[in-house]
Order: structure tokens, then C-alpha cells, then sequence
């Protein structure tokens, strides 16, 4: 086995190009003329909101009296009063519980899934790849609010189609939307809209392996199950993590389906899933400031997930390249 | 998964900055020029009426800048009002959401140009919604929402059932229809619809907020909405009313195949029917609601918005004779009701203007006899300064009420409102009893 040498991008040594000794303009100016478009969005579209929901997280409403007519509202210095109201919302406590439990449903079933699915059509017996490949990717190209459009009038019982069946043959099937089931009802549809990207991302990287280390491994008599499991996996260990990372990002950021789905039953709440909390205090309680806090809390909690995370799998996915 | 949609929505949220900021409209005209007037609105049509206005009126013109519905044109105003300019010079403004204008100094106080010489021409109930029970006149009625019950006359007939005139006998109609196929149900109860909550809390005598001297006070949690609230929970926890929300696709197929067989709704009801539910054409009729007290009738409006004059307006006089003639002179009012649909609020202008019923009533010729009956018993009702937390409570609260179906689950909801509604005002400042 080849594995420790293998194909992941050897560290690219030093390129030997001499250094010009250019001048000033040239060694300094240009390289940050060419880095300012993208120094340029930064600030303005990343770094600048940033410091500005910080800024509106230490504020708030203040409101005089009966509250009526000029003058009686205005804004204030608020300490940490808008942390502290977020850390102690059982509301928010209870979103981020409920986003967990979506996140361990829906992270093992999509990853396994578009694993599956990647290792299925880099498989050498696999015929219609390329059909195969478009199909199982095509739902990521429908929006998340469409999809949960039709997926809501599947979940539905007497629009469905599905319960139409289910009706006829007689079986008694509970509703998704109910509030059982409504984990699973939102996990499903990121499941259809996700599997297909994750697929590709490690399709891909199934395509870069050089061809010749599955003929060693067919020449000393692996089948093609031993070949995927004790190779490729193994090889694609990094853009699985990676995959990994990005569904947990947006798994705690889930928000267009069930705020799609929530006109259509009584269990999803207006505070459902976190970034739902955020919405809902901002435009719907018009209370911008603690709904900054919630944000900037939120963000934090995603920065701290991903980096334990990447802690704990670098050793183990990345391990053979230090 | 969908990284996506973070880039989609910071791309949605810059595009909606750069259009609130292009939208931007300019007040006022030079000091020779006609006096100019921009009005934001959504009722559809709405600038075919102000047509006639601007024909009749040469120094006065008005331009009607469409909105895209009640929330985000005021979400716009808020906006501009903090930013200092850029507010229109009227806006068409749910009554609910006035108390929040206020609060935030966005609505000119038209007392001083004469808007208090219509007052006689509103119900009680609705001119209560524009003055806040103060002496200010915040805006000028439009049009309005009294609640009425429509029922399938058809399928009542064939159940042998009256149409019910109280409460009592609107609980034996919906076990008798219930009865008689599992599937039917005479209404449901949505905890998607906070506004229709509230017209049935206000026709049980309920006022959500009060102003007594410098203090507010919140009055959900009292006997009016405890009632209606634990009538509802009994009728949901027996299972002979339904608990799925309205305005789903479950709920507008059951409209139009005739699972539900009755809708508590407003006078605009009509247009809903007709859109969801075509094929019972002919089928449905008015009534007024089912009563707590026969003796002294009432309903609750469920809808309805006024013509308000904003504090960046540099002319709030001539805004202030628009916003008038508009909503009660004879041919406004008509091209009203027939180009942009409306009911009106103004009581004696809408009985002389809506004389056929709607198409979709066309069997009920006495249609607009009925609403005008209705829309004089509408009781009075105080809006506070936070409708919009007391009613995503109400969403969160029913819906979790409506879930689990106990009756007790209902007043533990109207109990969840009260408890936050309140906090929210003292943590803003507001002074609370």
C-alpha cells in the first residue's frame, strides 16, 4: 500500500524563481494594488457589518413614559445587558438543543449518503455515470425555499400525493409536520438539497487519485469493496472532514425551511432553530440590539464548534501529511 | 449544504438597503409650484383614485409610490424616520401598527388641520384605533374589517342545522357537522392568524392595552380573551373544531371541497373565497358572528387600515385634505370600493357605494346589508405600542396550544402572551401598571 505517499498535494517546496530586485512600486505597491479589490470587500461587506452588530449588541431602546410622540424614545448604552438577556433565554437554549438534534440526524445520513453515492460512481462497473451524477446533484440547484415549497405540500396530508397511496392502501401514516416529526421533515429536505453537493466535493477528489494505486491494489487481489474502504476512504479523508465542517456550519444556520414550513403547522415555533431567534427579534419585535447579541453569540458558538472539531479530526485525517 | 443562502441573504439585505435608500422620496414642491405629495400604499389600484383627486386639485398633487404590503412599508417609515429624512408625505397604515408609529414619532397629530370634523363619520371602535383614546388624531380611517361568519349554506341545509347566533349553538353546529363525517369540521382554529385572534378577543369585550394617566396598561390575560380562549381550547380539545392553521394548502382545499364548512372571517372574506375555493361559487353565506350576549351584539374587526400623515411631511394641511376627501367624500370613497376593492370605514359613504353584493355572494343580495349591520357594532378596541411581540407571541403560544389540544394548553397561552407582551414594554421603558 501506497497510501503515506500518495497523491494528497506534497507541500510545494520554494519555487527557485529568482527574486527580482524590483523597485518600490513594484515590490510593494503592486502586490496590494492587486490584494485591494479583495481588502476593499472585505471591509466593506464582512469586517465593517461585523464591528457594526457589535456595535448595535451594547445599545438599546430606551423609552420614556408612555412612549408617545417626539422624543420619547431613545437609544442607549447597554452593557452586556443584551449578552446576559441571551445566555439566559431558555428560548435560545432550546433553538440551539433543537438544531443539535437536526444536525445528528441529517450530518451522518447526508455525508453517508453522498460518500455512498461518490464511491458508487467512481466504481469501475458503474454505468450512466455521468446521468447519475447530474441527477443525484441536480436538487442542490433548487433553492432551499422552493424545495421546501414542495416538500411542504408532500408533507401535507390531504394535498399529498403520498398520503393519497398511503390512504389507499390503508395504512395509517402520521403526519411529518406533526411535532414528532418535524425534525425529520426539515432534515429530509436538506438531506435531498445537500447529498448531491457533498457528492461532488468528493467525487471530485476521488478523480484526482492516480489510477495506478487501484492497479497495485487489484494486482495483490483487493476487491472493489477492500479498494474503497481501505483506499479510497482513507484518501478522501480530508474532503470528507471538509464536507463535515461545512455541513455543521450550516446546520447551526438553519433557517430558510423551517421558516418556509412554519405557515403550515402548529409545531415550529418562530424561535425554532437559532438564526429563526435572531429573525424574528430583529423584524418581528423590532428589537435589533438583542437580536445583534443573539448573532455575535451565534457566531462565536460556530467559531468554537468548527475549531474543536478540526482539533479533533486534524490528527486523524491530516495526520500523514506532517 | 447551502452556503448559499448566507451569501444569498447578504446579498438580499444590501439590495434591500440600496432600495430603501433609493426610494428615498423627496417631499414637497417649490413655494410657486402645485404643493407635491408622495403617499406610500398598497391597496391595489389605489392611483386611479388619486387620479381624480389630482384632476380636481391642481395645487395639490399627489403621487402613490406602491408598497409591497402592511409590514415592510412600515419597517421602510421606521427606517426614515430615524434617519432623518426620506419618509413620504402619507402612508396607508394598519391600524394596529399606529401605536408603534407613535411611539417611534412618525405620525403628525392632524387635530390642528381639521381631521377632527370627521369623526362622526366612523364607528366608534374604528376612530378609537386612530386617536389611541387620546386627544390626538393620529390618522384618518380608511377601511375596515368587522368580523362575520361565513358558512356553506348548502351543506347546513342538508345537516338540517340553523345557522348559529351564539356561541353555545355554534358548539352544537360544529359537533353536529363534525358528526356527521369525521372530515368535516365548521372552522378551525389557526394560531397562524394573531389578527383574527384578537377581532374574537375584542367582540368578547377584550382591550389588549389601556392608557391610564402616564402608564399602559396590558390587559390580556382578563376574562374576555380567557374566555374566548378557553371556549376554543374545549372545542379543539373535544376534537369537533379543527386546529391545522388557515392559509395553507391543506386548509384552501378544504374550503373548496367542503371539508371545512364555515370560516369566521371578515368582510373581505369574499375575495379569499373566490381565490381559494371557486368551485362553491354561490354556495356560502353571511352571517353575523354567533354572540356571547344576544342582547347586545358585537364583533371585532380583523383587518383594516387608515390614511396617516408622517412628521416629514412639509405639508401636513393639504396631506391632511387628501387624506379627507379620500376617505369620505362620496366619489372617492365610491372608486374606492370599486377600483381598489375596499370596505370602507366610513359607514354612510360605504352603504351608498356597495349596493350589488360581491360576485362570489351573488346569492345573497342583502350581502352589504348584513356587513353594515356588523360594522356598526364593532367594540371598541386599544392597540399598544408592541402589537407586533404580543402577536408573535400569540403564534408561538397557539401554536403550541393548538398542538397539544387540552383546553388548560389555551389559557396557559393567553397566560405566555400577557407575561411577555409586559416584559417587552418594561424592558423598552415603557411605564407599565
Amino acid at each position: 500500500m501506497t497510501v503515506t505517499e500518495a497523491p494528497v498535494a506534497t507541500r510545494s517546496s520554494t519555487p527557485s524563481v529568482r527574486r527580482g530586485r524590483g523597485t518600490f512600486r513594484s515590490r510593494v505597491l503592486v502586490p496590494y494594488a492587486m490584494l485591494a479589490p479583495g481588502i476593499i470587500l472585505f471591509v466593506a461587506f464582512m469586517a465593517a457589518p461585523i464591528f457594526y452588530t457589535l456595535f448595535l449588541s451594547f445599545q438599546k431602546t430606551k423609552v420614556s413614559g408612555l412612549g408617545l410622540g417626539s422624543g420619547a424614545r431613545s437609544t442607549v448604552f447597554a452593557g452586556i445587558d443584551n449578552y446576559v438577556t441571551t445566555l439566559t433565554n431558555t428560548e435560545f437554549g432550546a433553538s440551539v438543543g433543537r438544531v443539535l438534534v437536526y444536525g445528528f440526524i441529517l450530518i451522518p445520513l447526508m455525508l453517508g449518503l453522498a460518500l455512498l453515492f461518490a464511491l458508487l460512481l467512481d466504481s469501475r462497473r458503474t454505468r450512466a455515470a455521468g446521468f447519475s451524477r447530474t441527477a443525484i446533484f441536480l436538487p442542490y440547484a433548487v433553492p432551499a425555499v422552493i424545495s421546501s415549497l414542495l416538500w411542504g405540500f408532500l408533507y401535507l396530508p390531504a394535498v399529498s400525493p403520498f398520503y393519497f397511496v398511503f390512504d389507499k392502501l390503508g395504512w395509517d401514516v402520521p403526519s411529518l409536520l406533526s411535532s414528532g416529526g418535524v425534525t425529520f421533515a426539515i432534515a429530509n429536505i436538506a438531506l435531498w438539497g445537500g447529498v448531491g453537493f457533498n457528492m461532488i466535493v468528493m467525487y471530485t477528489s476521488l478523480k484526482s487519485v492516480p489510477s495506478d494505486i487501484y492497479e497495485a491494489a487489484k494486482l495483490d487481489g483487493a476487491s472493489e469493496i477492500q479498494i474503497a474502504l481501505r483506499i479510497k476512504i482513507p484518501i478522501i479523508a480530508p474532503a470528507i472532514v471538509m464536507t463535515a465542517l461545512f455541513s455543521m456550519v450550516a446546520t447551526l444556520q438553519v433557517f430558510a425551511e423551517p421558516t418556509t414550513l412554519r405557515p403550515l403547522t402548529n409545531s415550529l415555533s418562530t424561535s425554532w432553530s437559532p438564526l429563526m431567534l435572531v429573525y424574528r427579534d430583529a423584524f418581528t419585535r423590532d428589537d435589533i440590539y438583542s437580536a445583534a447579541a443573539t448573532s455575535i453569540v451565534i457566531a462565536l458558538v460556530t467559531f468554537a464548534f468548527s475549531f474543536l472539531f478540526l482539533r479533533v479530526v486534524q490528527k486523524r485525517a491530516f495526520g500523514q501529511e506532517d | 449544504m447551502r452556503t448559499s443562502i448566507r451569501v444569498g441573504a447578504v446579498a438580499m439585505a444590501t439590495a434591500a438597503t440600496l432600495l430603501m435608500s433609493g426610494c428615498s422620496a423627496n417631499t414637497g414642491g417649490g413655494s410657486d409650484g402645485p404643493v407635491e405629495l408622495n403617499y406610500w400604499a398598497w391597496a391595489p389600484n389605489l392611483e386611479e383614485v388619486v387620479d381624480i383627486w389630482n384632476a380636481e386639485n391642481p395645487d395639490i398633487q399627489v403621487t402613490v409610490q406602491k408598497q409591497d404590503g402592511g409590514d415592510p412599508a412600515i419597517t421602510k417609515l421606521l427606517t426614515a424616520i430615524k434617519a432623518g429624512s426620506g419618509a413620504p408625505d402619507l402612508i396607508q397604515a394598519e391600524y394596529q401598527k399606529i401605536p408603534t408609529l407613535v411611539s417611534s414619532d412618525a405620525l403628525a397629530d392632524l387635530t390642528e388641520y381639521g381631521a377632527g370634523d370627521i369623526e362622526d363619520s366612523f364607528a366608534d371602535g374604528v376612530w378609537d384605533s386612530v386617536t389611541l383614546g387620546s386627544d390626538a388624531i393620529y390618522a384618518v380611517p380608511q377601511d375596515s374589517g368587522p368580523m362575520m361568519f361565513f358558512y356553506r349554506a348548502d351543506i347546513l341545509e342538508q345537516l338540517g342545522l340553523a345557522v348559529p347566533t351564539t356561541w353555545d349553538e355554534y358548539a352544537e353546529v360544529a359537533r353536529a357537522v363534525h358528526a356527521s363525517d369525521p372530515a368535516k369540521y365548521l372552522g378551525t382554529f389557526s394560531s397562524n392568524d394573531a389578527g383574527w385572534f384578537t377581532g374574537m378577543a375584542q367582540q368578547a369585550g377584550a382591550s389588549w392595552w389601556g392608557i391610564d394617566g402616564d402608564a399602559w396598561s396590558v390587559d390580556i390575560a382578563e376574562t374576555p380573551t380567557e374566555t374566548v380562549a378557553g371556549y376554543w381550547g374545549g372545542l379543539v380539545e373535544e376534537g369537533v373544531i379543527d386546529n391545522k392553521p388557515m392559509y395553507t394548502p391543506e386548509w384552501n382545499a378544504g374550503l373548496n371541497n367542503g371539508e371545512q364548512v364555515g370560516w369566521l372571517s371578515a368582510v373581505w372574506a369574499p375575495g379569499v373565497l373566490g381565490g381559494n375555493a371557486a368551485d362553491t361559487a354561490g354556495l356560502w353565506k353571511a352571517a353575523p358572528m354567533p354572540q356571547w350576549d344576544v342582547d347586545a351584539p358585537a364583533t371585532g374587526n380583523w383587518g383594516g387600515s387608515s390614511t396617516a400623515v408622517t412628521t416629514q411631511s412639509e405639508h401636513p394641511e393639504a396631506a391632511t385634505k387628501f387624506a379627507t376627501w379620500l376617505n369620505t367624500d362620496a366619489e372617492a370613497v365610491q372608486a374606492l370600493v370599486t377600483t381598489a376593492g375596499i370596505y370602507p370605514a366610513d359607514a354612510a359613504q360605504a352603504k351608498a357605494a356597495l349596493t350589488a353584493p360581491p360576485e362570489f355572494f351573488s346569492n345573497q343580495p342583502d350581502f352589504y346589508d348584513v356587513a353594515a349591520e356588523v360594522a356598526d357594532t364593532v367594540s371598541p378596541f386599544t392597540y399598544g405600542p408592541n402589537v407586533n411581540v404580543a402577536y408573535s407571541a400569540y403564534n408561538d403560544e397557539f401554536a403550541k396550544a393548538a398542538d397539544a389540544k387540552t383546553q388548560s394548553a389555551f389559557l396557559d397561552a393567553v397566560a405566555a402572551m400577557q407575561k411577555i407582551t409586559t416584559a417587552d414594554m418594561k424592558k423598552s421603558g415603557f411605564t407599565v401598571e
